[in-house]
């Protein structure tokens, strides 16, 4: 039996946070639709992100950008970063309709810094779209527990 | 055996840790220094607390801290601002928590004693045990000195400090320059981004008069602009300068063409805004509000550095709130026009975005340097901070002023003459 789009859905963002873990950053944005919305919001319970601050509100352009600032050797804290490990559990579907699926889970993301490892807990939503070549990124909103407080400067993808 | 000694005197005297173009860096590190600055320079002088339109409606409070104390800033029902300290006058609770929000009163959490927006002790549950004991008169939340300029809001624990707007003195007339980003309309905070380094606040102060380290530091944002604006961010051989204002306050030109946006309406629209202007004209606006808006969105062309912890940095606030001596909090406080079209808002926020807060491309590097610069001090048993680039090239500012060049010194010098002052000043006088 073909897994069902749940489990389908599920593989493909685990994949997605294997590929950010092992800084395949040429792939990671390859899984995105063009006019797909990578958002770390400061405010946990917005909904309006355009019109609120974010820690990242990335669309197609600054995706790139943000890619090539983390690879191209000009950044010192992205040099001086030394890696992250994530894992992704408790996943629920939210909703879906033939052309998309929306589903949730939580993630634990680490990385060490100043030799101290860091802990970054978050719930993380994605809206996936079917296509024709399979499933592709079209919102992935990390809501970071600590976002209200104050955090570490972030030299990675959450 | 006599170095060590020499040394155990250097740092106990703050009067000989700072000289004209170098400082001690024990200054970073010695913790003992660091509870006298809490006491001489953050308990002494006015600190910035928030900006009136954080607190705008009657029931608003925001939460913040001079030095190491929290406070609560709230606006009452006659829209009278106070500060407050936040600590109960029962056994010591904060009564606020979050960063702001909107009440009808601060209630203590422990046993429940009620605090009206301007500090008054207004109820007190099962009151018969205090008959004869208190009076809740004489037990309002303790109230700080405050007073405001263009909308920014000092407070100070310091009766004597002198008037707010003498204390900024030189500095007034960048902040007005700075308040015309906002398009035309109040100028309004939109949010703000938090993180903290392992480093003593000055560190950040001195950077944001530090023109020096943008090209280096921020190679990987400068690389991500199209090529039009890098050109304006490759101001370092430019006509820009650094100025002393006076009282540790100093103001870094980097862009002297952005130095007015009210001027310089007829200048073409830049590339990078085009679609901003169109998205404008679209809503219906104006060719003048259009262009008035475009040339403020992306903020003054300068850093004003208030001494001792905020900066009109560009197009944001910055405030830096001292944890320990090697621990700083940075708040990126984001500003807009309230009731300015949206669009001209959301660029705003996009731009700060793009550089500012943890996620930045901008602000991650600076924290490297800032970490390596902390990290660095502990190296060696004796050692100083050079401060003196520029200094045999100072001349006098339009404003009379002291002045160098955009990537000399010049602020640090300036805040660092100050930090001597107030550290020198024996506590209590
Ligand atoms: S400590 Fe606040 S009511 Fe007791
Ligand atoms: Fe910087």
């Amino acid at each position: 039996m073909a897994d069902s789009m749940f489990q389908q859905a599920i593989d493909f963002i685990n994949r997605e946070a294997d590929l950010l873990d092992h800084k395949a950053y040429a792939e990671w944005l390859g899984l995105w639709e063009r006019d797909g919305k990578y958002v770390v919001p400061v405010d946990i319970h917005a909904t309006d992100f355009a019109n609120t601050l974010n820690f990242a509100y990335d669309d197609h352009a600054m995706r790139e950008m943000r890619v090539a600032r983390l690879k191209n050797g000009e950044s010192v804290s992205s040099e001086a970063q030394e890696g992250t490990v994530r894992s992704l559990s408790r996943f629920r579907l939210l909703d879906e309709d033939p052309a998309s699926i929306r589903l949730r889970c939580a993630m634990f993301l680490s990385e060490v810094r100043l030799a101290k490892p860091l802990l970054y807990p978050a719930n993380v939503e994605y809206r996936l779209t079917k296509t024709a070549e399979g499933l592709r990124l079209d919102t992935k909103v990390v809501r970071l527990i600590n976002a209200g407080h104050h955090l570490n400067t972030v030299a990675f993808i959450f | 055996m006599t170095q060590l000694i020499d040394i155990e005197n250097v740092t106990a005297d703050p009067g000989r840790l700072v000289e004209e173009g170098r400082v001690h860096k024990s200054l970073y590190s010695n913790p003992e220094i660091f509870a006298q600055e809490l006491d001489r320079i953050f308990n002494k002088t006015w600190v910035w607390v928030a900006h009136e339109s954080e607190v705008a409606e009657a029931g608003a409070y925001k939460t913040a801290f001079v030095g190491r104390q929290p406070v609560i800033v709230s606006r009452d029902r006659k829209k009278n601002i106070h500060v407050l300290l936040n600590r109960c006058r029962h056994r010591g609770a904060t009564v606020c928590e979050g960063k702001r929000g909107k009440t009808r009163a601060f209630t203590c959490p422990y046993h429940g004693w009620g605090y009206a927006l301007d500090g008054e002790l207004r109820a007190i549950p099962k009151p018969e045990e205090y008959e004869g004991v208190i009076d809740k008169q004489e037990l309002p939340l303790e109230r700080l000195r405050h007073e405001s300029y263009q909308g920014m809001i000092f407070a100070t624990f310091n009766e004597e400090a002198e008037p707010l707007e003498e204390f900024l003195g030189g500095a007034k007339k960048w902040i007005d320059l700075f308040m015309k980003q906002s398009g035309g309309y109040p100028l309004q905070v939109l949010g703000d981004h938090r993180f903290r380094f392992p480093g003593n606040w000055k560190i950040q102060l001195e950077n944001t008069t530090d023109a020096y380290h943008f090209p280096i530091v921020h190679k990987s944002f400068i690389s991500s602009l199209d090529d039009q604006t890098s050109e304006v961010f490759d101001f370092l051989d430019g006509e820009g300068f650094v100025e002393d204002l006076g009282n540790g306050h100093s103001v870094m030109v980097m862009i002297p063409e952005l130095v007015d946006l009210e001027a310089n309406l007829d200048d073409p629209i830049p590339e990078r805004f085009a679609e901003l202007a169109e998205a404008l004209r679209a809503e219906g606006h104006d060719e003048a509000e259009v262009r008035r808006l475009v040339r403020a969105v992306g903020g003054s062309g300068f850093n004003l550095n208030l001494f001792p912890n905020v900066a009109c940095s560009m197009a944001f606030f910055r405030v830096l709130t001292p944890i320990s001596v090697d621990e700083t909090e940075i708040h990126h406080v984001a500003i807009g026009g309230a009731g300015a079209p949206a669009p001209f808002n959301q660029m705003r926020l996009r731009l700060h975005e793009h550089f500012q807060g943890p996620m930045g491309f901008g602000t991650p590097d600076d924290a490297e340097g800032w970490e390596r610069v902390q990290k660095g001090s502990l190296a060696g048993p004796d050692g100083w901070i050079l401060v003196n680039r520029g200094l045999k090239r100072m001349a006098p500012s339009a404003d009379g002023n002291p002045a160098g060049a955009v990537c000399s010194e010049t602020g640090m010098r300036a805040a660092y003459q100050m930090w001597k002052r107030l550290m020198s000043d024996e506590a209590g006088e």
